[in-house]
């Protein structure tokens, strides 16, 4: 069963991911109407926010994955966590990538304190921290813990700091209120790109994730496989 | 609980390491902070809060660190964790203590920074120090946590800071605020929903940090 399920995954996920992906390339550059106030680079935001979508169900799974290794206690939890907040990181950075490409052009400055804007740099920051913390602590259970209780309290911390950045910048006189104003895409063709991308960049995470999820694995099969080796000669 | 916490007050009684250091790290923020920010200009009001904070939360980064590192010599921890306690309560413990260091750090530090900034010094100030106990008291919630996480790591002094200062992003802010609208003069009632953040945060995170610290200190 299992063997089955990494066979079709291995086979069908890096295909199925290009295919849907050429797809949303070809129709963010062509097939998509030029947005008719903002010009061409309105369409960078056809990859910014399904990005954006993903990196933040990556640190939602990292917080879930984590709360059930500490229950459980499985390697299974703790490799989902970690190739989720790798991937998340990913992600993360091209939100933070493209979001002041387009915003320079529209807003006429690369970055602004904005409430939304900020939460995603403190994200990012928390799960540098996290990433770095997994590298300078002894690896195997320790690592995992520490990891856990990180992606723990920063999940329990993002909504409070999302708060708090919200009304430190509405206290002030607003730079820019919103951005779009609803989803600001009218036209149906807009939509279905939109569409497209979200299931492009999904398949995307996916496969990221399972690739990662994977070679993490087989590096931890491997280590066993050496202990036992090393046991075995020592005796 | 209140052995544990007498233990860490009594051992700072004796060597007064951990509050010479905190108070004189926390000076001397305030003395660089107050090149960079020009303190004899109008803007002093302005900036003031925020020197204040971050003397606050550099101090208390190396407050944290001395306090795990000290149970570290001779194996303390150890002996901490054979304790018939709850690792919950050698958490509450180690929280309380570290925050009462930082406390009365601040009781020297927020006169001088009164007297560098040459803020008016009003009674409003007590508004200052009810901010100071809600921000102090959920940094040293987080910290307390992460410092006994941090002590066992190979980049220990370092990876401290990183990990605590984005998570109490809520702190600093609701801090800074509340300060600024206390020195501007402004009722208490004015930042209630900051006073609301502060305290919902410190609760929170007892309550994690409670939870969890088991998995924090384990071998």
């Amino acid at each position: 069963m299992n063997r089955v399920v990494r066979k079709a995954a291995d086979t069908v996920l890096p295909w199925l991911t290009l295919v849907t992906m050429a797809l949303a390339i070809f129709m963010v550059f062509v097939y998509v109407p030029t947005d008719r106030f903002q010009g061409i680079v309105q369409r960078i935001f056809y990859f910014h926010v399904p990005l954006a979508m993903m990196s933040f169900a990556a640190f939602g799974l990292v917080a879930i994955a984590s709360i059930f290794f500490l229950w459980q206690g499985s390697r299974f939890w703790d490799r989902l966590a970690h190739s989720c907040a790798e991937v998340g990181m990913v992600f993360c950075t091209l939100v933070l990538v493209t979001g002041p490409i387009w915003a320079r052009p529209i807003w006429g400055t690369w970055w602004t304190w904005d409430a939304r804007l900020t939460t995603t740099l403190i994200l990012w920051l928390i799960y540098a921290a996290y990433l770095m913390l997994r590298t300078v602590s002894a690896s195997g259970d320790q690592e995992a813990r520490y990891a856990a209780v990180l992606g723990i309290v920063g999940a329990v911390d993002i909504p409070i700091i999302n708060r708090s950045v919200y009304w430190w910048r509405t206290i002030h006189p607003a730079v820019l209120i919103t951005r779009e104003g609803g989803s600001g895409l009218g036209d149906p063709r807009m939509q279905a790109t939109f569409g497209v991308c979200v299931i492009a960049f999904l398949l995307l995470f996916i496969w990221l994730l399972w690739v990662r999820n994977e070679s993490g694995r087989l590096r931890d099969a491997l280590e066993d496989l050496r202990q036992q080796v090393l046991a075995r000669e020592s005796r | 609980m209140f052995a544990l916490i007498r233990k860490d007050l009594q051992i700072e009684f004796r060597t007064k390491e951990t509050l010479a250091s905190l108070l004189m790290l926390g000076l001397l923020t305030l003395v660089v902070l107050s090149f960079a920010l020009d303190p004899t200009s109008e803007l002093r009001l302005e900036a003031a809060p925020g020197a204040l904070w971050v003397a606050v939360i550099f101090a208390g980064v190396l407050g944290l660190n001395r306090s795990f590192l000290a149970e570290r010599e001779n194996d303390c921890l150890q002996g901490l964790l054979l304790c018939p306690v709850d690792r919950g309560t050698i958490y509450l413990a180690k929280t309380v203590g570290n925050f009462l260091f930082m406390m009365v750090a601040q009781l020297f530090i927020v006169p001088i920074f009164v007297f560098f900034f040459n803020l008016p010094a009003t009674p409003a100030l007590a508004g200052v120090f009810l901010a100071l106990v809600l921000g102090i008291l959920g940094f040293s919630a987080v910290g307390t946590l992460f410092a006994a996480i941090s002590v066992r790591t190979r980049a220990r002094e370092v990876m401290l800071p990183l990990l605590l200062l984005p998570l109490v992003v809520p702190i600093f802010i609701g801090g800074v605020k509340v300060t600024a609208r206390v020195l501007a003069g402004k009722p208490l009632a004015d930042v209630a929903q900051w006073l609301n953040l502060m305290g919902g945060f410190d609760v929170i995170f007892l309550v994690v940090g409670w939870l969890v610290f088991e998995y924090a200190v384990e071998e």
